[in-house]
């Protein structure tokens, strides 16, 4: 019962944080909306025990790739958005779109009622240290391809920055 | 321990620790002048009361009545909320803090911590402390982002992207540096790691864990953090005006600076509790009997006195070094701080796996 009443708060949060990101007119203001997003969901993660992949989640998310986001933001000092006529292919694609979704909603919250509340608050829990060990011992090779992709964004930036010699 | 009680220990807890912070915020700014002072051989401050004591009154009174200037084009909301964003986060690192053992009051057990939480039948310490004040660190370059883009001063724009820029980049260090005490350690929460260096002034993770290159590796990255010499080029008055908080007066500035001593202070307590033993005390394994009076208080009083080296240490730094340029900056921390502190890890890992 605590879990669905937290977890519709925290969710309600992080939803309003994405709608308030999509309307928003000026770039930071969704910057900032996506950080209230990142934060909703590290909530999330804690409210299900998984407390170290709440905290990478602001680490990583909310704390480097949103700073980078703000930092391009300033950078090409981004203004207001041009308000544009509005686009014929938004209603047509999106009102089919919304309806499919609401409908999907509806079949999904009209699921009997045990089939919904079955978690509890850190039902999910893993001590860190368990989480070190399965990463390297039965996940190696996912963690050693994933650090391999990471270096070779790494030297694709590196590369696309780098000054012409002349 | 029931709910109730709980909630209204947090409560005191919350309110004590931030007189106290505060004040001793305000009391290092005069510290600071006053050691900076002597190290240039001159007074400091000396007229308001005895040996100018009351001076952080006078600069608390003078910083709320000053005027409070908004500039024309600032963005306002952003404006307004960056110096809090950047005082509420450093506040929140300090409250991870644990300060002390327990206290047994009558019947209570009370953690000297204010961010416990609360198990069903009583309060237990956060598993992953640690990693919460390394995701502040992380988060807290907003403020500094966001207050000099929203000044719409091209000072201030310049100031916030070097000291951002900064930031991010000596975070690095700074996590990893502390990785080699988390092997000894074994776990992230603050106060195991406190207790996994009890014994003896030996057990400490700088002697008997020899993680005193991670020691120093901290130190600067955490000097880096803070944005004090010798990486204060982002403040400097001679660079950029004032660097991002050149168009903010009055309160908000004051804000800005009490969110960095208490960074200052935040760091001055990890740097004990990871590095120097926490609260325990350097004279504990040599069997001198003490009374259980002092039993009580000497954690809090061996704590406060690491504490009050670090900070010192701090300011000497500052009376002591020139600065950085920001080339010289940028490269220290990433040629030289990350592959040592990497090689710091290698090392560490080393010597335990063949320990054991």
């Amino acid at each position: 019962m605590l879990h669905t009443i937290l977890f519709l708060i925290f969710a309600g949060v992080c939803v309003a944080g994405a709608l308030n990101f999509l309307l928003q007119h000026h770039p930071v203001n969704s910057a900032l909306s996506l950080i209230v997003v990142m934060g909703s969901l590290a909530l999330l993660f804690l409210m299900l025990g998984a407390e170290f992949v709440a905290a990478v989640q602001v680490i990583v998310y909310a704390g480097a790739v949103m700073v980078l986001f703000v930092f391009v933001i300033m950078l090409l000092n981004a203004g207001v958005e041009a308000r544009s006529g509005g686009s014929k292919v938004a209603v047509v694609l999106g009102v089919p779109g919304l309806i499919i979704f609401f409908g999907l909603m509806y079949w999904i919250l009209s699921a009997p009622r045990s089939q919904l509340e079955n978690v509890q608050i850190g039902d999910f829990y893993v001590p860190t240290q368990d989480l070190g060990i399965a990463l390297f011992r039965e996940f190696l090779l996912p963690f050693e391809v994933t650090s391999v992709l990471v270096l070779i964004a790494i030297m694709g930036a590196v590369v696309l920055a780098r000054r012409e010699r002349p | 321990m029931s709910l109730i009680e709980y909630i209204i220990f947090a409560v005191i807890k919350i309110a004590l620790l931030l007189f106290i912070l505060l004040t001793a915020v305000a009391y290092i700014v005069l510290m600071e002048r006053k050691v900076i002072a002597r190290m240039q051989n001159r007074w400091g401050p000396t007229r308001v009361g005895p040996f100018g004591l009351l001076q952080p009154l006078a600069d608390g009174i003078k910083f709320i009545l000053k005027e409070d200037i908004i500039p024309d084009n600032a963005y306002k909301p952003l404006y307004v909320a960056a110096p809090m964003i950047a005082l509420i986060l450093s506040l929140i690192s300090i409250s991870l803090i644990p300060f002390g053992g327990q206290w047994h009051i009558g019947h209570y057990h009370i953690p000297l911590e204010t961010t416990a939480f609360w198990t069903g039948t009583g309060i237990q310490d956060i598993n992953i402390g640690l990693l919460i004040i390394l995701g502040i660190t992380s988060v807290g370059v907003y403020g500094v982002a966001l207050s000099g883009w929203s000044s719409n001063s091209k000072y201030s724009l310049l100031g916030s992207l070097r000291a951002s820029a900064q930031l991010i980049s000596y975070e690095v260090a700074l996590g990893l540096s502390l990785v080699g005490v988390l092997l000894f350690a074994g776990s992230l929460s603050l106060r195991q790691i406190v207790d996994s260096q009890s014994g003896s002034i030996l057990h400490w993770n700088f002697f008997g864990g020899f993680q005193f290159i991670a020691f120093f590796i901290y130190i600067m990255a955490a000097y880096a953090e803070t944005n004090r010499i010798p990486f204060d080029l982002p403040e400097a008055e001679t660079e950029l005006v004032a660097g991002y908080h050149t168009e903010y007066s009055a309160m908000k500035f004051a804000m800005f600076f009490m969110a960095e001593y208490c960074n200052m202070v935040t760091v001055a307590c990890l740097a004990t509790l990871l590095f120097f033993g926490g609260w325990h005390s350097p004279l504990e394994g040599l069997g001198i009997p003490v009374p259980d009076i002092w039993l009580a208080v000497s954690p809090l009083f061996w704590f406060f006195i690491k504490i009050f080296f670090f900070i010192f240490v701090y300011i000497w730094v500052r009376g002591t070094l020139p600065r950085f340029r920001y080339d010289q900056l940028m490269a220290f921390g990433w040629k030289f701080l990350l592959p040592l502190s990497i090689a710091n890890i290698v090392v560490t890992s080393f010597v335990l796996a063949l320990r054991s």
